[in-house]
């Protein structure tokens, strides 16, 4: 649900990281945080355990500019991906805007991958979205791992829409501007349409 | 979902209502998100507080603790309240849709916030509804070939966002 707040010329829209457990979501926003410009961002807040595995959420707002007149601010989420934590996934999806899929390469995470799909396309249903029609963003991240199957593998097996995806080493950063990048791009080619 | 649209002269009078919250509750700051997270109106004094982080923070305080209370069989806790050793934080629920924040020291105290707090409330709802009822106009609007101030964007628009 993008928030358009005329007196203040913002446009304010959430992107939601969704994917199995230790994928790379929070790498993920870990660079863009890193490497966003100190203006345009706010504070990198984690809500993690003791051992940094994410608990609730992880919540990053950057300013990309500004289209029209209007200020455009992005609030970027992660989920936690650990089976057990479903009751806060479904939480964080509320109002979201744009979904990226962080998938991990490895042949042994596939499963989880699948399952994290399934989870993500079920959750959206209570919130009355559709995984088909939402903005949305496949990224194969640790391309760079020797365990790592092929990218036409992950494809067949994780693409259903024929969405933008995109091959990604989160903590080099390779792919994560791009994946942010399509799936803001979508978000405001929603905005136009409506 | 429909889009969230907050206008010129609704965001005056939320800043009026807050503005007068503040200063009857005795409060530091009074603010107001709503339950995605994104802040709507602020006052007080917000130098030393990140806002965009807390409004975050709020919404999903109040998100797990709604999915709380759906877990024992009631339909939402409308109230929350956080105290610390100097400041505390009264929340609450307006509308079902936004949240009212109140940020308050030994200098007020609960009681006097709770007040203050039910009679902004009555006023905020109000406002909201009307929020709704001009978002639903709008609506119409467009659906009848009105165009929205974004169905301009072009696609350099938006590639000029991502430019280095």
């Amino acid at each position: 649900m993008t928030f358009i707040n005329y007196a203040a010329r913002e446009i304010n829209c959430k992107i939601v990281y969704y994917g199995p457990g230790l994928c790379g979501k929070t790498t993920n926003l870990q660079y863009i945080y890193d490497r966003t410009n100190p203006a345009a961002k706010g504070k990198l807040i984690s809500l993690a355990t003791e051992t940094d595995r994410t608990l609730f959420f992880d919540f990053l707002p950057v300013d990309l500019g500004t289209v029209r007149g209007f200020k455009t601010r992005f609030h970027l989420y992660t989920v936690p991906g650990q089976i057990f934590y479903d009751a806060s996934r479904r939480l964080i999806l509320k109002g979201v805007d744009g979904v990226v899929f962080v998938a991990d390469s490895q042949e042994a995470r596939m499963e989880a991958n699948v399952e994290s799909l399934s989870n993500l396309d079920k959750n959206l249903v209570e919130h009355g979205f559709d995984l088909a029609t939402i903005p949305y963003v496949l990224q194969l991240n640790k391309r760079d791992l020797p365990t790592a199957l092929p990218v036409e593998t992950l494809y067949r097996g994780l693409n259903f829409k024929g969405e933008p995806t995109f091959e990604a080493t989160a903590p080099l950063g390779i792919g994560v501007f791009d994946t942010l990048k399509a799936v803001a791009k979508q978000v405001l080619m929603v905005l136009r349409k409506k | 979902m429909s889009d969230f649209i907050l206008f010129d002269e609704e965001f005056r009078h939320i800043k009026d209502v807050i503005s007068r919250l503040k200063a009857d509750a005795q409060a530091k700051v009074v603010f107001i998100v709503d339950k995605n997270g994104q802040q709507i109106a602020a006052q007080g004094d917000m130098e030393s507080l990140d806002t965009t982080s807390l409004a975050s923070l709020t919404a999903g305080n109040v998100a797990a603790t709604d999915g709380l209370a759906r877990l024992i069989g009631e339909r939402e806790f409308p109230v929350l309240f956080h105290e610390g050793e100097r400041d505390n934080v009264y929340i609450s629920v307006v509308g079902q849709r936004v949240i009212l924040v109140v940020i308050f020291d030994e200098r007020s105290s609960l009681g006097l916030v709770r007040l203050r707090v039910r009679k902004a409330n009555g006023e905020l709802e109000r406002i909201f509804e009307t929020i709704q009822q001009k978002v639903d106009a709008e609506k119409s609007r467009r659906l009848a070939g009105f165009d929205s101030p974004f169905a301009e964007i072009t696609d350099e628009d938006i590639d000029n966002l991502f430019k280095d």
